[in-house]
């Protein structure tokens, strides 16, 4: 359902990548490798349409994403580097003003039960401000278990920051996703054990 | 326009929520108009003469203090780019955030000023001319503000940056703003004054929202 061709990514006077190519069918799982700065996150940017390429294309079901950018949108589900958080609301406002945004028609309950299911049952009606790192990690994650309606998810190191136990539930989720018929396009530099067959695209065998 | 309903009440929650930052930009605007008679000196037709203006001036010295903080929280939060992956129109967004940092800083300068212009020695008519001329005028002074804070957002400076960019910008509604109050005390009328300052809030309000989302985008980009 994604097909990137031939893209090239400048940052600043540097090209990070060219000619890379990328297919993401439905329940493929593809993660991106490479070491620090060689444009893991700037792929997923471009990916998400945040930014521009250079060159090439990114196509979502053969249309460029420029031109069908609404629809893509909504299918779409990119959660980045920052857990896109306010300090001074709750988990559950954090999480219920996300999906609002995303035009998700989600009530309460399910954010909910949504949060509880991610470990922050106890932490739902806290300000943001007094979570860990790894808690406020989850509460951006939580809209993984209120996403199945987007096809593709696009997760920049989802996996940082979360506990043993949390790296096995959320692998085990996206699992699920894939199974679904989802496609889940992500990075990582830790080992996570996925049951659904994982490819990887080295972004370094792109650098010029 | 769920999107416009659900940023509205956020950003009304977290002004709600932070209120305290919202009382130091009051406190400001309080103290820099109560500064000018030790100036000047407290001579009270002199004071009568410049309280309209003097007004003016400390609205639109406070409504720059909150202006970097309108889009750079949710810049550094990640927030903006799930804002600018909304599949509704980002304008619609763009503009509940302008609204809401209105309701949330200018609305309140609105409310404090009468008892600026008692101090001041204004007339009830003239002080209730000064609060019209204030309602007309604070949005398009948040307007401006929002393109100035949308243009420098992420830069290094940004607070200095944003002023030199907005207040020259903000002179005509300074102009038109005091001036109403003259015209109202001159006995030449106010209407002109008070169409010109509604007339470009109206027109900001259509243009400003999509100078504000494409300055963003390049700024997330």
């Amino acid at each position: 359902m994604l097909d990137v061709r031939q893209l090239a990514c400048l940052r600043g006077d540097r090209l990070l990548f060219r000619r890379l190519d990328l297919h993401c069918a439905p329940g493929s799982l593809t993660r991106v490798a490479g070491a620090n700065g060689m444009g893991k996150t700037s792929l997923l940017r471009l990916v998400a349409g945040l930014a521009r390429a250079e060159s090439g294309d990114i196509l979502w079901r053969g249309e460029p994403i420029a031109s069908c950018r609404d629809a893509y949108h909504a299918a779409l589900l990119y959660l980045g580097h920052a857990p896109a958080l306010n300090e001074l609301l709750t988990p559950l406002e954090n999480l219920r003003f996300a999906c609002a945004l995303g035009g998700d028609a989600v009530d309460d309950t399910a954010c909910t039960a949504a949060l509880a299911r991610i470990g922050l049952a106890r932490q739902i009606g806290l300000p943001c401000k007094l979570l860990s790192q790894g808690q406020r990690r989850r509460v951006g994650l939580a809209r993984l278990y209120l996403g199945h309606t987007r096809p593709l998810w696009v997760l920049d190191e989802p996996f940082t920051a979360l506990d043993a136990a949390a790296v096995t539930a959320l692998a085990a989720h996206i699992d699920t996703h894939v199974a679904a018929g989802g496609a889940v396009l992500f990075t990582t530099h830790q080992d996570v054990p996925f049951q659904q067959a994982l490819r990887t695209l080295d972004v370094e065998a792109f650098a010029p | 326009m769920s999107s416009f309903v659900a940023v509205l009440r956020r950003d009304l929650l977290v002004a709600w929520r932070g209120r305290g930052d919202l009382l130091v930009a009051l406190a400001f605007f309080v103290i820099v108009a109560s500064l000018f008679p030790f100036g000047v000196g407290a001579e009270p037709n002199q004071l009568r003469a410049i309280g309209p203006g003097v007004v003016w001036v400390a609205a639109l010295l406070a409504s720059l203090l909150a202006l970097p903080r309108l889009f750079a929280q949710d810049h550094e939060s990640g927030v903006l780019e799930q804002m600018l992956l909304s599949p509704e129109p980002a304008v619609s967004w763009v503009l509940a955030k302008i609204a809401a940092h209105w309701l949330a800083t200018g609305l309140p300068l609105v409310l404090v000023a009468p008892l600026l212009g008692l101090m001041y020695d204004l007339e009830t008519g003239a002080i209730g001319v000064l609060c019209v001329a204030l309602l007309l005028g604070t949005p398009l002074l948040s307007l401006l503000g929002a393109i100035g804070a949308a243009l420098t957002l992420g830069l290094r400076g940004a607070g200095s940056l944003l002023a030199l960019l907005v207040l020259p910008l903000c002179v005509p509604v300074l102009v038109f703003g005091a001036g109403a109050v003259d015209a109202w005390l001159g006995g030449i009328g106010l209407r002109a004054h008070l169409l010109l300052l509604g007339g470009g809030s109206m027109a900001a309000l259509a243009l400003a929202p999509w100078a504000c989302v494409a300055a963003l985008r390049v700024a997330v980009e």
